[in-house]
């Protein structure tokens, strides 16, 4: 389910289209699953574990970006630039553990609950908010950093007035792609008491009940594509028309 | 006025020093190029001076005061710097990057508004078309503009400009030199400028500095360094042409015969031909009543007529003013082949005349003590 929602997420308009002529065919499908009745029945409990969901996802990816965006600014100071590249290695070695596994060692030492998942759900976010802002703060152009501090302004006032604003394309990037996993991972709180649509997806494997399951993988993926076309929009208007060209460059890191 | 005392600096992990040992002394209110071959030194000298760049060895006066007493944030925003690669920031608009250092200062809205265009029209462009463009949609030129008039926002007592015009073509360049100089013998800053081009450097410069390997050559004003080459180096940066190049630094005013030799329209016909005559004269200058330049008339028309001189007087169209340099009367006088050009001012008055002789002399080096003036040259005055 990850692998054809990371698809969807990367998509432009062809993307839509093979996506809704799939919807279609698989609504037949569903139909024929019991998906579509099992849904009329339980639309209460299902919107209770969706806004649950949605929290996890966004609680543990507010924190995310709250330490990630810092770290990659602390990153990126002068003082911290030799050790850049080895914080990124080992973060990078972080992410290749599979999120089940952050779950299962989060859950030794912090028990059951909503605390574990959100904070596994951080850890695994983290990566790529971290990353993206320590390239696009590395990649702002040394010339306009050089005038900035021609013309006097001090290390915060370059930081805030050119610096973020032109790393900005690249650290909400990696913030889109963070939320987007983050709401695929999410379904695996689950498995440590963190409630979510995980309660549908994984009861639905293990009674191998796929009206069941899809009444959980169905919403999580509609979460995922909106949040992607949301995060898309915020980027839009939050990002300097004058960037333009460096952003249609940019689209494919 | 900011003064150099044996500066110099060496980049970390290199040997060479980029700036070696170098004694410089800028005075308020004059411009002082600096000028050599790229990689001399010129950019690294000027932004120890500003303190983006460390210095080695050496110090760094500004109005006597040593600049590593001053917060380097404070001594910046006292000095416009203009740099090389121009640096525009792409996120602003025009407007926002040269309001940058006056919200820097929390100037008033009004203010800003005001000063920005200002500005936009001192580099000559539109405010009304310009001022809302992102730095993406301008041409380097453009954007160069913009970059000066940035660094001039707050109008600081000193600038510093590495090479602020070198992206714009020689037209707006002239232009927006002419306009630069105009401004600055009113406002007086004391600048550094850099520029690879040695008509730039005597047109702009009070004194040039020519550096070569980061290390000073000769320091002096463009007349010295164009008649008085230190040594073979100087000689081959300035050119085997800096005779030719003394003709921008020169005005028509200084190389001019005055007072040429000429008549007035009411004068007579005849008597006018007979002095021409006697001085071996084909063509004669034609004054009206008031001494303005009303043409000229030659031997032949003159010929056997009679009459006021007036009525054979066919117009001068190809005239200098006295403070045009002698470049551009030179070129006047190639391309129209006349091998003679008249200054007149503007009110039309005769002033004097130029022709290759009188050029010919002023660019070599034989011109007189008087700075050039040509009082050595017969001149008849009136004619009758
Ligand atoms: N950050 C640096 N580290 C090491 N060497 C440097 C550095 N910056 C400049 N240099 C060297 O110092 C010398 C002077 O450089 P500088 O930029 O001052 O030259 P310049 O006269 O401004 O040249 P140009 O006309 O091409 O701009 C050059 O040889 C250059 O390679
Ligand atoms: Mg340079």
């Amino acid at each position: 389910m990850k692998g054809s929602l990371n698809k969807l997420s990367g998509g432009g308009r062809a993307w839509t289209l093979i996506a809704l002529a799939l919807a279609f065919a698989a609504g037949a499908w569903f139909e024929s699953l019991g998906f579509f009745e099992f849904t009329k029945d339980n639309t209460d409990e299902i919107w209770i574990l969706f806004v649950e969901h949605v929290q996890l996802v966004l609680i543990s990816s507010a924190i995310s970006i709250g330490i990630g965006v810092p770290t990659g600014i602390l990153l990126t100071r002068g003082f911290m630039r030799r050790y850049r590249n080895s914080s990124l290695n080992l973060l990078g070695i972080c992410q290749t553990v599979p999120s089940l596994a952050v779950i299962a060692i989060a859950m030794t030492y912090l028990g059951i609950g909503k605390k574990t998942a959100i904070f596994a759900l951080v850890i695994y976010g983290l990566l790529p908010i971290i990353r993206n802002s320590v390239a696009g703060l590395a990649n702002v152009d040394p010339v306009i950093l050089d005038a900035g501090r021609g013309i006097g302004m001090n290390p915060r006032q370059l930081l805030f007035r050119i610096e973020l604003p032109n790393a900005l394309y690249i650290i909400l990037a990696g913030i889109r792609t963070s939320m987007v996993i983050n709401v695929g991972t999410a379904a695996m709180s689950f498995l440590v008491g963190g409630g979510g649509l995980g309660d549908l997806i994984f009861s639905g494997i293990a009674m191998v009940d796929p009206g069941y399951m899809l009444a959980g993988a169905v919403p999580t993926a509609a979460l995922a594509i909106f949040l992607n076309w949301f995060l898309g929009k915020v980027e839009g208007w939050a990002i300097s028309p004058g960037l333009i060209y460096e952003q249609s460059g940019a689209s494919d890191i | 006025m900011i003064r150099l005392e044996k500066v110099t600096k060496i980049y970390p992990g290199t040997n060479v020093p980029a700036v070696n040992d170098v004694d410089l002394e800028v005075q308020k209110g004059e411009i002082c190029v600096l000028i050599g071959s790229s990689g001399c030194g010129k950019t690294t000298l000027m932004r120890m001076i500003n303190r983006l760049i460390p210095i080695t060895s050496g110090t760094i006066y500004i109005d006597d005061q040593n600049i590593l007493d001053i917060d380097p944030i404070e001594l910046r925003r006292h000095i416009g710097y203009a740099i090389q690669q121009i640096g525009l920031f792409p996120h602003m608009t025009v407007y926002d990057n040269i309001a940058t250092v006056p919200r820097l200062l929390k100037w008033e809205k009004k203010r800003i508004d005001e000063r920005v265009d200002e500005l936009l029209n001192l580099v000559q462009l539109e405010p009304a078309q310009f001022r809302h463009r992102y730095p993406r949609e301008l041409s380097g030129g453009q954007a160069q503009r913009i970059g000066v008039a940035r660094a001039m926002a707050t109008d600081p007592p000193v600038m510093l400009m590495d090479e602020p015009f070198g992206a714009i073509d020689p037209i707006n360049r002239e232009v927006l030199q002419d306009e630069f100089l105009k401004i600055q013998s009113q406002i007086k800053k004391t600048i550094v400028f850099i520029t690879h081009d040695i008509h730039e450097a005597i047109k702009m410069g009070d004194r040039i500095t020519l550096l070569d390997a980061g290390r000073l050559v000769q320091f002096g004003t463009p007349e010295e360094l164009l008649t008085n080459p230190k040594n073979q180096f100087v000689k081959d940066f300035v050119g085997a042409d800096r005779a030719l190049k003394r003709l921008d630094l020169l005005k028509v005013r200084d190389a001019m015969l005055e007072n040429p030799v000429h008549c007035h329209e009411s004068d007579d016909v005849a008597s006018v031909a007979q002095a021409m005559r006697e001085k071996g004269l084909n063509f004669l200058l034609v004054n009206d009543p008031r001494d303005r330049l009303k043409g000229y008339v030659t031997l032949r028309d003159l010929y056997d007529q009679s009459g006021k001189v007036g009525d054979f007087t066919k117009p001068m169209t190809l005239t200098v003013r006295p403070e045009q340099n002698l470049k551009d009367a030179l070129s006047k006088m190639l391309t129209f082949d006349i091998g003679i050009v008249v200054a007149v001012d503007n009110d039309g008055k005769l002033m004097g005349v130029l022709n290759t002789m009188t050029l010919a002399q002023v660019v070599g080096q034989t011109y007189d003590e008087h700075g050039g003036r040509w009082g050595k040259i017969t001149a008849g005055g009136k004619i009758l």
